[in-house]
């Protein structure tokens, strides 16, 4: 029976890889997420944008339970969102984030913040961990910083560090909270390479920010967010040069002559 | 010959022999007292305490912040009791009000381990609440986004506090501990109320019986002060190097 359950389960979770079905939040008497639905497929990359306060940090936050719901489901691989405790622990490894403060560990050098999840949260072995932070560090680009502490680092770079702890968890997928709105304007794009990089690679993403550039050559799809509401979604293409919605557009107008 | 000359190389006898008075007035009231042997129990009093009140007390800051409200207010109320209470009174009930139950299994073998260990226990309960709020201050210089990311890659609160955030607080309050810690080095001679052999104790005893009082005191102020300079000096540089740069 249970077996049947499970294998039912893993058929329809071979495309929808994150779902979520009415989910509401408050932040008091603030209605921060509004009755969203969102189904995003396994190796989609969606692009959400919208004006500051709209929940498209929460939304992120929602997704690996940072923020608990008030109501409605989120599912993770066909497994729902567990409260508290081991099970939820585990769940949150499958889902990296990406912050827009980086929040790297700050007494911890470049190779143990790549190191730590690996070997605290999977048990992996030493060795093998260190291996892994390493290739995952010459992936992003940063292999010659390992033995640095993150102070030590420019903002580009310990981003790219924050990308390669996330995906050394081994990730489903991988949620970016605007990756580059606290960076220089000369170091978004090494941040924004090693992104587009990663979609093309087939990863899972949800990505927060305003960058127009890599939604248009990364994106599959736009989620258009105002007041805790998804307002409007579609390609990129589509979004940018012709929104539906009459937020999208003054939205768009804002961002484009500023 | 070696042992003649090393005689030779001991000389300060034999200056005491030719000005005896100098040796009567200089060192004549610390002969016959074991005052090494009083702080050398200072010390033992400090270390001891110092490493149960900063387990204990790290424990009670991890209850105030735990999401657990009962640990929370359990940690909460302990902290605002305890140190608001004279620590000569903890000390005593700890020996008064203690005693018994300890007295069953310890106590009549040696009644100066029981009171040493009873001052211990009364040094570490009082000690732990000062250490806590040191502690949780520094948890409070801790960004949130550090705790969150330890969260997002799975660490459970436990590691979370344990990997991240303590170590970061630690560092943080480095000066804060070493001043809790010459508190407590000198907050020792309270044990002196239960009759613990401490510096304290053998400075009371001697200024009963010897004349020279203000060199007596001198002498185990300045004991104290080459306990905790060191200790301010060394903690200081400690804090400076370790230091969490962001
Ligand atoms: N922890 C919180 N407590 C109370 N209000 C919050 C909290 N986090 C966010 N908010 C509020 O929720 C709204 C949505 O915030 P957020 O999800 O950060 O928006 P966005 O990322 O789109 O700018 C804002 O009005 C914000 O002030
Ligand atoms: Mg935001």
């Amino acid at each position: 029976m249970t077996e049947v359950s499970v294998a039912k389960e893993d058929v329809a979770a071979t495309d929808e890889l994150v779902v979520l079905k009415s989910v509401n939040k408050h932040f008091g008497a603030l209605h921060v997420l509004q009755d969203i639905d969102l189904t995003i497929a396994r190796g989609e990359v969606v692009v959400v944008i919208g004006p500051s306060g709209s929940g498209k940090s929460t939304l992120c936050r929602t997704i690996n339970r940072l923020e608990t719901v008030d109501s409605g489901t989120i599912t993770i691989d066909g497994k729902p969102l567990p409260h508290e405790g081991r099970e939820l622990a585990r769940l949150r490894a499958d889902v990296g984030m990406v912050f827009q403060s980086f929040n790297l560990f700050a007494h911890k050098t470049v190779l143990e913040n790549v190191m730590l999840g690996q070997v605290k949260v999977r048990k992996a072995d030493k060795k093998q961990a260190e291996e892994n932070a390493r290739a995952l560090l010459d992936r992003v680009g940063v292999g010659t910083q390992a033995d640095k502490y993150p102070a030590q680092l420019s903002g580009g770079q310990q981003q790219r560090v924050a990308i390669a702890r996330a995906l050394a968890m081994g990730p489903k997928v991988m949620l970016f909270d605007e990756p580059t709105s606290a960076l220089d304007p000369e170091m978004i794009n090494e941040v924004l390479e090693v992104m587009q990089q990663l979609a093309r690679e087939g990863m899972t993403m949800i990505v927060v920010t305003h960058e127009m550039g890599f939604a248009r050559s990364a994106a599959n799809r736009v989620v258009f967010m105002a007041d805790g509401r998804i307002v409007e979604q579609a390609a990129p293409d589509q979004f940018f040069s012709a929104p539906r919605s009459d937020r999208a557009k003054d939205f768009l107008s804002k961002i484009l002559h500023h | 010959m070696a042992r003649r000359r090393f005689e030779r190389w001991r000389a300060p006898p034999s200056t005491y022999a030719t000005h005896p008075e100098a040796r009567e007035i200089v060192f004549d009231f610390l002969q016959g007292y074991d005052v090494l042997g009083a702080f050398w129990t200072t010390v033992q009093l400090t270390l001891l305490s110092a490493v149960g009140s900063l387990v204990w007390g790290t424990l009670l800051a991890a209850m105030r912040v735990s999401p657990v409200p009962l640990m929370r207010g359990f940690g909460t109320a302990y902290v605002n009791i305890v140190r608001n209470i004279p620590l000569t009174i903890i000390i005593l009930f700890a020996s008064l009000g203690l005693a018994d139950i300890f007295g069953a299994t310890m106590g009549a073998s040696d009644f100066k381990v029981q009171g040493f260990r009873l001052a211990v226990l009364g040094l570490v309960g009082y000690t732990a609440a000062f250490v806590c709020e040191a502690i949780r201050s520094g948890i409070n210089t801790v960004p949130l986004g550090q705790a969150e990311a330890a969260r997002a890659i799975g660490l459970n609160f436990t590691q979370t506090l344990r990997l991240i955030v303590l170590p970061q607080a630690f560092r943080a309050v480095i000066g804060p501990l070493a001043n809790v810690l010459i508190a407590l080095t000198k907050n020792t001679t309270v044990a002196a109320a239960i009759g613990v052999a401490e510096a304290a104790t053998l400075m009371k005893t001697m200024i009963e019986n010897e004349a020279q009082t203000l060199a007596i005191g001198a002498v185990f102020a300045l004991g104290f002060v080459v306990l905790t300079l060191p200790m301010g000096l060394l903690l200081g540089w400690v804090g400076k190097r370790l230091a969490v740069k962001r």
